[in-house]
């Protein structure tokens, strides 16, 4: 017998709009000591078939319509609130997306620990606290003995989430949802935490459910894998069959997401459009301390038409060298030629000429963009701002906007919430080249996207790219994605460029271990190859 | 922290002396004088009177005189209650209304967060739609009505409280505290319920509900702290204004506090006493305010570790 036998499970939300069916006939299992991975993009139904089960979809709007899900023989649709709530945090435990928001930030992460311990087994306040220090040292995290009374914010976001995977595992689970547990993490953490998860699976022989929209992060460690689209399961099998054998088309464009190719090196060497000379940009920390060296004495050059990749972890420095040659922060010291002029000294008017040459994207489509704006005012602004269009032609201009970036014309009357993830991307690339600029500055334009979108988007890059004849400085901790798109990649630790070189030898022959590991920690890497 | 408290403190300053001085030059501009209304006085005696009360002396020169009395904590002499200071009548004045405002507030705290949070448990239901209206009401409601509406259905048809008085029969400071405190109940409920609304919606309860911890554990020990920190931050100026705003009250249960003094003053023109209890109320507004952004901060855990490193 399986540990979780899901048979045609079908769940829908009843909403003013009608009936929405997010679940539509699911069934797998999961079996004691393996991991099972539904892989599937936002929407696709993948976290609410296992909320369902255990309750924590509200109802209404939610209603399950049918289905069993026997966990240990026993049916979990059709237990009671109360009898549910002996099975979770017991017998079923989660680990959720975002870290960040999923620890209470009112809370000691030790009161936390404890919660589920206490509350579901007949314990000392002091043995709980034993067995959370215990099992906090288990997942890395040093000294927790002190770090016991901190609070969440004091912990960084791999951190965060070992204390999550603590927290899941304290009652000693049978079963454990990890729900997309490394997406909000950098590569580096990522491959730490599938690791760590991996690792806590086997020694505890437990069974494990891993949902995840991006199947390269599964790669290594699943044992069956699942493709949803649309609220059914459109293909299963072991990961085998799966990365090398993957009948339905939506698995083959899954598996086509996943970059692994290089881009070929630039035919003749073009003329330099930027040079970076020993660029500083500090950040004070108010009086009496060193200030944060965001970006320490950094030299390079890009070259016109060119893609320049920027790779490093979080607090590398790799957004601040972007937003310095833009000038959004404060440059501390050194120069930045941009076609022949330093911009670190412009001011007023030569400033405004000097930006409508060079744009920024950034990674969060959805804060990005102004709710309040239609696609049209949106992309309207920067044309009559800087004088490229007037009123009667602006109109003309933005439709060719939209047409450039693959957004459909009677969209332009719409707001951002009303769009995709990948369509408010497209809007805001779309923004960004409306200044006919030569120069942007991407910050991991693609980290907050499903991999299919994300692929789409990497396209749609490229192909503006050539058309607009587009210099672009790509910032991205993923570096799979970067070598997909750039010419020449450099890597960043601490501030500093520690490497660099074209995709191919960064990726056949790294000189410096840093690069290793980040080459390391790029998921699925083995079974591609 | 300290550097905090300490900056908030100088702003205050000017606030103050902003209130000093418009206030000043305000009432001096109303017609009449606090000895005009006086039957028949004679020229001698009034010319006497205001000698004695400055009033005689160029408008600017009264200015700088009076802001070198508050200096010394002084708010000079009442013109109407003859040898009597105004710091006497606001120290005489001030502890009834200070209690008849705490329990007001405490009124305001426990009906206006209960019905908030139970409101924001079942949003769009019957259990969200009732209180809301009835803060609505609450809300709209001025207490002059509310005052005598309560007194006539417990006091008088009832008969289960005492119609006026303060802390002579028991059971007399019930109907003031409610009638001062229910238009601050409304605001509290929806201010805790709107903060409800946004900490269910978090992950980290999802989180909590996934440890099966039942409900209400999980909407007091990890809702609670967070929903409520928009009241908090509100209780400060809510108190002030309960302090300032008591003067209806006291009068319909013939309460000798703060607040008719404060109105009677400004009848009669008693310019002193004018000035005294709105730069002693302005003053307890600021301070009120910056208890309760204190008080908000420390229960907020980044926000206390930043005060920490300052």
């Amino acid at each position: 017998m399986s540990l979780l036998e899901v048979k045609d499970l079908a769940v829908s939300f009843v909403t003013r709009m009608g009936t929405n069916k997010a679940v539509d006939g699911i069934s797998f299992t999961v079996d004691t000591g393996k991991i099972t991975a539904i892989i599937g993009e936002s929407g696709s139904g993948k976290s609410v078939a296992c909320y369902s089960m255990l309750g924590l979809v509200p109802m209404p709007p939610g209603r399950i319509d049918g289905g069993t899900a026997l966990f240990e023989g026993q049916d979990l649709l059709q237990m009671s609130e109360a009898q549910l709530r002996e099975i979770r945090g017991r017998d079923v435990a989660m680990i959720f997306q975002d870290p960040m928001t999923c620890l209470n930030p009112f809370m000691t992460i030790g009161k936390q620990l404890m919660e589920p311990l206490l509350y579901h087994q007949q314990v000392s306040k002091e043995q709980a606290r034993a067995r959370a220090i215990e099992l906090l040292d288990e997942v890395g995290i040093r000294d927790p003995e002190s770090t016991f009374e901190n609070y969440p914010h004091q912990f960084s976001g791999g951190m965060r989430q070992r204390v999550m995977i603590a927290m899941a595992l304290i009652n000693e689970p049978k079963l454990l949802i990890a729900d997309e547990p490394t997406t909000a993490l950098d590569v580096t953490i990522q491959a730490q935490i599938l690791k760590l998860i991996a690792n806590l699976q086997t020694k505890r022989d437990i069974g494990v459910i891993f949902i995840s929209h991006d199947l390269a992060v599964v790669a290594d460690i699943a044992d069956q894998i699942v493709v949803m689209q649309q609220g059914k399961i459109v293909e299963g099998g072991d990961s085998e069959h799966i990365f090398h054998h993957a009948e339905h088309p939506y698995t083959r464009k899954l598996l086509a997401a996943i970059p692994a190719d290089s881009k070929a090196p630039m035919p003749n060497e073009p003329d330099t459009l930027i040079e970076v000379r020993k660029l500083c940009t500090w950040f004070d920390q108010g009086r009496n301390k060193e200030p944060v060296k965001a970006v320490n004495d950094v030299s390079f050059d890009i070259r016109r038409g060119e893609v320049l990749g920027l790779v490093g972890e979080s607090g590398s420095g790799k957004s601040t060298i972007g937003r310095s040659i833009l000038r959004l922060v404060p440059v501390t010291s050194g120069s930045v030629n941009f076609d022949g002029t330093d911009v670190t000294t412009l001011q007023g008017n030569g400033l405004k000429t000097f930006r409508r040459r060079m744009q920024m994207i950034f990674q969060d489509p959805f804060a990005s963009l102004n709710p309040r704006m239609t696609v049209f005012d949106t992309l309207a602004e920067p044309l009559l701002l800087h004088g490229i269009e007037n009123s009667k032609s602006v109109a003309s201009g933005v439709l060719k906007l939209m047409d450039d970036v693959g957004l459909a014309r009677n969209f332009v009357r719409k707001y951002p919430h009303e769009f995709s993830g990948g369509q408010r991307q497209r809007i805001a690339i779309g923004r960004a080249l409306a200044t006919r600029p030569e120069f942007i500055v991407a910050d991991e334009p693609v980290s907050a996207l499903d991999v299919t979108i994300q692929a789409q988007i990497l396209d749609l890059m490229q192909d503006l790219g050539k058309e607009y004849g587009l210099t672009m400085l790509f910032v991205s901790h993923d570096l799979a994605v970067v070598r997909h798109l750039a010419d020449r990649i450099l890597v960043l630790y601490k501030g500093e460029i520690v490497e660099q070189g074209s995709g191919e030898d960064l990726f056949e022959r790294p000189q410096q271990d840093y690069t290793r590991q980040l080459l390391s920690s790029i998921p699925g890497r083995a079974l591609l190859e | 922290m300290w550097r905090f408290i300490g900056i908030r403190l100088l702003q205050a300053i000017p606030v103050i002396l902003a209130v000093i001085t418009v206030t000043f030059f305000l009432v001096r501009v109303a017609p009449g004088g606090p000895f005009s209304a006086e039957k028949a006085v004679l020229p001698e005696v009034k010319a006497a009177l205001e000698a004695q009360y400055r009033l005689d002396l160029p408008l600017f020169q009264q200015y700088t005189a009076y802001l070198g009395d508050l200096a010394q904590g002084e708010f000079g002499p009442s013109f109407k209650y003859p040898g009597r200071s105004v710091n006497e009548l606001i120290g005489a004045g001030l502890p009834v209304t200070a209690e008849l405002g705490f329990y007001a507030l405490l009124v305001a705290v426990i009906i206006g967060g209960l019905a908030g949070v139970i409101a924001a448990l079942k949003p769009n239901t019957r259990q969200d739609y009732i209180p809301m209206t009835v803060a609505m009401i609450g809300i709209c409601m001025p207490s002059f009505l509310l005052g005598p509406l309560l007194v006539l259905i417990f006091g008088i048809y009832l008969d289960w409280l005492p119609v006026s008085g303060w802390g002579d029969i028991p059971g007399d400071k019930i109907l003031p505290a409610i009638t001062l405190g229910s238009a601050y109940a409304a605001y509290i409920a929806r201010l805790s319920r709107a903060g409800m609304l946004e900490v269910m919606s978090q992950d980290y309860i999802r989180t909590a509900r996934a440890k099966g911890l039942p409900e209400w554990q999980v909407v007091v020990k990890h809702g609670l702290r967070g929903g409520l920190i928009p009241v908090v931050t509100f209780l400060g100026p809510a108190f002030a204004g309960l302090l300032a705003g008591s003067f209806v009250v006291e009068t319909i249960f013939q309460i000798p506090g703060l607040g008719r003094f404060y109105v009677q003053a400004a009848f009669n023109r008693d310019y002193t006493m004018i000035l005294g209890t709105t730069v002693f109320l302005s003053t307890l507004i600021v301070l009120f305010n910056l208890l309760s952004d204190i008080l908000a901060a420390w229960m907020n855990p980044r926000l206390r570790a930043q005060f920490g490193e300052q």
